[in-house]
């Protein structure tokens, strides 16, 4: 409650938003390549992340179907390549993702719990060996180079996406939707009691949380240049958005965000210093995380903040005290002392002087 | 056209009797205590690999590693119990809450099993041959190994069916499955239960990766492949029904020996469409009980 009341304000976190938006539009024009290369895998994840915790993270429901709502989107990119502008690509991409977690959701959120995890992963994987088996079989080739923009370009339309996506997060969880859906979160029961259409509700925003997924992949698609069904559709582009999210904690927009930078710059030392133990760092890192993090970072870091900030009143009441102390009883007894001496002088200097 | 089908009948149950037993430890985790384990599969890797190690290396021979293998695997997975998943038991909010973290914490386990398995055993595929002189049954050959891991698997299945069935630590275990609550009341402890649980299924996922070595070739990597099998099956035959995963390891072992029969690179696509359709339309699977609503 404290921490809602006071960081939760509409207007700090749409500053911060705009704020990043326009860091992240004009700061790179200044940096070298590689900086911006590293950037998009960045905005990447956090565009993944965000668009996890749209759905998952209010509603508690543990989706590991990212990585085919993505790869749908990276793949449409790799068969349409070259046939339509970019934009278009994107936008199919994007509306396929969102056609396939349509039909995943209505066939599985009335599933709960375990079950849901475990469909969302079957299917993921049911859709990578149907594409395999697919291309090994009828095509007869697998992978597909897809033509690439440049990096530059790649980089707008990331960081486009990175804006739509968490402009319609902001307005999402600050509509009725978004009470609806913490209230899923919190008693599905109680929601549906209260006349919440808690299936549409979900299958919805499942969908349309897709949709950013879809168009992430389709941008990533022309930046990686090669792909095939393992590179689309690999399983860890499932699991790292919710640790990412699980990490930074979801109750807070800056949350998934938080998680999946730190996250992404972890990957990327860790692959360059320790190739061989780099998978072996990060499930031990899951590990850790899930028992010992289970609000994320930003709440640990918060309840810091908040100790610090009681701390500081503390010190400020103690201080105010220490000087009403000093006006009323100090000051008076010093004064007191100080005229009486005063006084004594002057007397002791009278009766010298007569 | 009956010589086919006697194949397939025969392989079926040979893989059968396998996928029963990946499928019997993960019931004793999943079942009893809620962990849905997905590092099964790499504990039966890590006992298939170590046989491989023992055999090549220091000559003993499967069935001595049995002896071996399956308490080492046990201890670890009591000593895992204790640490992680009681952890997360205690400070889980409610049952959702705890089965959705120690599913997550079970794949970082993956991760960390998976590379741990690199380190030690490179990412080459290994084989060995042990008792691969081939017996007749109605003209159609076997290699030994394959009926002596049948005859295991069954083996151990009915001993175990047994124990649980008839011992006190058995009725301790299936009434903690049932209320864990209500167990406690009844003075069994049942953090020991679920701990022994935890290490009854890891060593039973070390035999069945005993047997799994005598007639596959093994690779780190491949173990996610077997999780999914050993889930499906527990699926099929019910989560937390005993007797519904023996069963329904036998019963996808000859669906699998008929897949592979037609193609054999579509058996993951038909395990993965009989597990979808199956979440769908009948999640309790066929033994299981009833799922309640909360």
């Amino acid at each position: 409650m404290l921490i809602s009341t006071i960081f939760n304000k509409r207007k700090f976190t749409l500053s911060m938003i705009l704020l990043s938006i326009a860091l992240l539009a004009v700061v790179p024009r200044f940096l070298p390549p590689y900086v911006i290369i590293s950037l998009i895998t960045v905005l990447m994840y956090i565009i993944l992340t965000l668009s996890w915790t749209m759905f998952s993270g209010s509603t508690n429901y543990i989706s590991l179907a990212t990585a085919a709502l993505f790869g749908v989107g990276v793949y449409t990119s790799a068969v349409l390549s070259g046939s339509f502008p970019l934009i278009v690509i994107v936008v199919i991409s994007g509306v396929l993702s969102f056609i396939l977690a349509l039909l995943v959701g209505s066939l599985t959120l009335r599933l709960k719990g375990v079950y849901f995890i475990l469909f969302t992963f079957g299917v993921t994987a049911l859709i990578r060996n149907v594409i395999q088996w697919w291309e090994t079989h009828i095509t007869l080739t697998v992978g597909r180079h897809v033509s690439s923009p440049g990096n530059d370009t790649v980089y707008t339309y990331m960081v486009i996406i990175y804006a739509l996506t968490l402009i319609f997060i902001f307005l999402l969880q600050n509509s009725s939707y978004g009470m609806a859906l913490q209230g899923i979160g919190e008693n599905e029961d109680a929601a549906e009691h209260i006349g919440i259409d808690v299936t549409r509700l979900k299958v919805v925003t499942f969908a349309l949380s897709a949709i950013f997924m879809g168009a992430a992949g389709a941008v990533m698609a022309t930046r990686w240049r090669y792909i095939d069904p393992t590179i689309a559709f690999n399983p860890l582009l499932s699991f790292l958005p919710v640790l990412m999210a699980i990490f930074g904690g979801t109750s807070m927009l800056g949350g998934p965000i938080l998680g999946a930078v730190i996250f992404t710059l972890l990957q990327e030392y860790l692959i360059t210093e320790y190739p061989y133990l780099y998978m072996l760092l990060m499930g031990l890192t899951l590990v850790i995380v899930i028992l010992y993090l289970p609000g994320g970072l930003l709440v640990l870091v918060m309840r810091l903040y908040i100790r610090l900030m009681i701390q500081w009143a503390k010190t400020r009441f103690q201080w105010q005290m220490l000087k009403t102390r000093w006006r009323e009883e100090w000051r008076p007894k010093v004064s007191m002392e100080l005229a009486q001496r005063r006084l004594r002088l002057q007397w002791r200097l009278g009766r010298k002087r007569r | 056209m009956i010589q086919n089908l006697l194949d397939i009948l025969i392989t079926g149950l040979i893989l059968g009797g396998i996928y029963a037993l990946i499928a019997v430890g993960l019931t004793l985790q999943y079942g009893v205590g809620r962990v849905l384990n997905v590092s099964h599969g790499e504990f039966i890797l890590v006992g298939a690999l170590s046989t491989y190690t023992l055999y090549v290396g220091f000559g003993i021979s499967p069935l001595a590693a049995i002896v071996v293998i399956t308490p080492v695997l046990f201890v670890i997975g009591y000593i895992l119990d204790r640490m992680l998943f009681n952890y997360l038991r205690k400070t889980s909010v409610n049952a959702d809450a705890f089965s959705g973290r120690s599913l997550l914490a079970s794949f970082g386990l993956v991760f960390v099993l998976q590379n741990l398995m690199l380190l030690i055993w490179d990412a080459n595929l290994k084989g060995y041959t042990y008792l691969n002189t081939s017996v007749s049954i109605f003209g159609a050959l076997y290699g030994l190994n394959r009926l002596l891991a049948l005859g295991v698997a069954v083996g151990v299945s009915v001993v175990f069916y047994i124990f649980i069935k008839s011992t006190r630590l058995g009725k301790a275990i299936r009434s903690a499955a049932e209320d864990p609550l209500i167990a406690q009341v009844m003075a069994v402890n049942v953090k020991q239960v679920l701990a022994i649980c935890f290490g009854l299924g890891a060593a039973m996922a070390g035999l069945a990766g005993i047997l799994y070595s005598m007639m596959f070739e093994l690779q780190p990597g491949k173990g996610i492949e077997l999780t999914i099998i050993a889930i499906v099956v527990v699926v099929f035959g019910g989560l937390g029904s005993i007797s519904g995963s023996l069963i329904g390891g036998f019963v996808l072992g000859l669906v699998t020996s008929i897949v592979n029969f037609i193609d054999p690179s579509l058996s993951l696509v038909a395990f993965y469409l009989i597990f979808i359709l199956l979440l769908l339309f009948k999640p309790s699977g066929i033994l299981g009980r009833q799922i309640h609503a909360d």
